[in-house]
């Protein structure tokens, strides 16, 4: 994050490191992302063994949280039946700007092997997705990975959340 | 040489026949074969008129008129020793014979056996609810009317148990597209955001397999990143890997920390 590396030795210890506000701003949102517990399916598993101490989200600043009015990413991990696609949507506008959502799997993504009239052909259709992580159901490492490139895409981004080219579904 | 085969359409249409599949053709036995059966079955054939009686599979099947389902259930119950009903809901005959076939699967725990009560009924046609009996059929009869629009008279509840209250249609009846009509591909657009914001998201999507290679806003291809949405169709650049940035001091080096004495 900091542009300036300041070597505490030879500049006589002093803490200074000069910076960008979107840098800093960036930094403490790309480093504590807390995501919504919202397991659909099996893919659900998989987000919990991420969560769970082998793989570790904690040691990212990955925390789950269990209100969507506390997370900043929502990771749809599984089949979004239409009967609950109004809930999905109604959780991810309970969460406060700035939001990020990945959706996670193949039936998250476009509806999967459900090529049926129940489930919703990827939830793209009621909620815009920043990462789409493909798998059936994705490893740990794969929902670690898609975290790290949203991470990435957070730092790139502006911090004022107007600035930014987001596509967003903002027809209500 | 094996014989060439396209495969670029493979996975659109199903290119695997079994010529050598015969369909099982399931033994039917006569109730007079099997003694307990012969006996519910006369229990039951006094006072409900019987239509066809036979045992496959070890289970006995026993057809009645519709009208008579909950007096036959309640024989089964109270003389038969059915204690259970394990399953029950309608399988569509409509194409066939303009009916639908409700079946009753019952367990008796005391002599161990198992039958299937079934009856024919027209299409619009009600049957009798047999909750008082059996608090399984609760849920098997809710679900009986999601799925075929089969109506219970007297059910305590008698409401969608799968589907969404306000859905329109029943998906078990063959007549039912299995990806929805109408109503069904619209039904989260139009609940969300209204009728008015279909034009904007468009109709489903439902071919899994397509790819734009120069459709920045949906693809991405790794180690050539590009920003969302920028025109590819000149090529683009290869990302180069990034990796975190660590602070790291050389030790070793005369600029860098000064053991403890000479800070003095």
């Amino acid at each position: 994050m900091a542009q300036h590396q300041v070597n505490y030795a030879s500049t006589a210890g002093l803490p200074i490191a000069l910076t960008t506000v979107d840098h800093l701003v960036n930094w403490g949102r790309s480093n504590s992302l807390w995501p919504l517990t919202y397991g659909l399916a099996c893919c659900a598993i998989e987000m919990m063994a991420s969560g769970a101490s082998r793989y570790d989200f904690d040691r990212m600043g990955t925390i789950f949280r269990a209100s969507p009015r506390q997370s900043d990413v929502m990771i749809l991990a599984g089949t979004l039946s239409k009967k609950h696609s109004e809930f999905a949507r109604r959780l991810y506008d309970q969460m406060t700007e700035p939001k990020w959502v990945i959706s996670m799997g193949s039936c998250a993504n476009t509806g999967g092997m459900f090529n049926t009239y129940a489930t919703v052909q990827g939830v793209d259709r009621i909620i815009p997705v920043d990462i789409y992580l493909p798998g059936c159901a994705p490893r740990p490492e794969t929902l670690q990975y898609a975290l790290m490139m949203l991470q990435k895409k957070i730092r790139r981004e502006s911090a004022n959340m107007n600035n930014n080219t987001k596509q967003n579904l903002r027809l209500v | 040489m094996r014989k060439y085969v396209p495969k670029d359409n493979v996975q659109k249409k199903s290119y695997y026949t079994d010529r050598f599949h015969v369909v099982p053709n399931t033994p039917r036995f006569d109730v007079s074969t099997d003694e307990v059966f012969a006996q519910q079955l006369e229990t039951l054939s006094a006072k409900v008129e019987v239509k066809r009686a036979e045992i496959q599979l070890g289970a006995m099947i026993v057809e009645i008129n519709a009208e008579d389902n909950f007096k036959a259930l309640e024989i089964l119950k109270n003389e038969c020793d059915y204690a259970m009903l394990s399953e029950m809901s309608a399988v569509d005959y409509l194409a066939k014979d303009g009916e639908f076939e409700v079946f009753y699967q019952m367990l008796n725990l005391k002599d161990v056996k198992r039958m299937r009560l079934v009856m024919r009924i027209k299409e619009g046609q009600a049957v009798e609810s047999v909750v008082p009996l059996y608090k399984s059929a609760n849920f098997a009869e809710r679900e009986m009317f999601d799925m075929f629009g089969i109506k219970s008279n007297n059910h305590p509840f008698m409401k969608r148990i799968l589907m969404p209250d306000d859905w329109e249609g029943h998906p078990l009846l063959k007549t039912y597209p299995l990806q929805g009509d109408e109503f069904a591909s619209w039904y989260e657009v139009d609940k969300i955001f209204g009728k008015d914001a279909r034009e904007a998201i468009g109709p489903e999507n439902r071919d899994q397999s397509r790819i734009d290679r120069y459709d920045t806003k949906r693809f991405s291809r790794l180690g050539y990143e590009v920003p969302f949405g920028a025109d590819i169709s000149e090529g683009e650049n290869p990302t180069p890997i990034e990796y975190s940035k660590t602070f790291l001091v050389d030790y070793q080096k005369a600029d860098g920390v000064k053991p403890a004495e000479h800070r003095k």
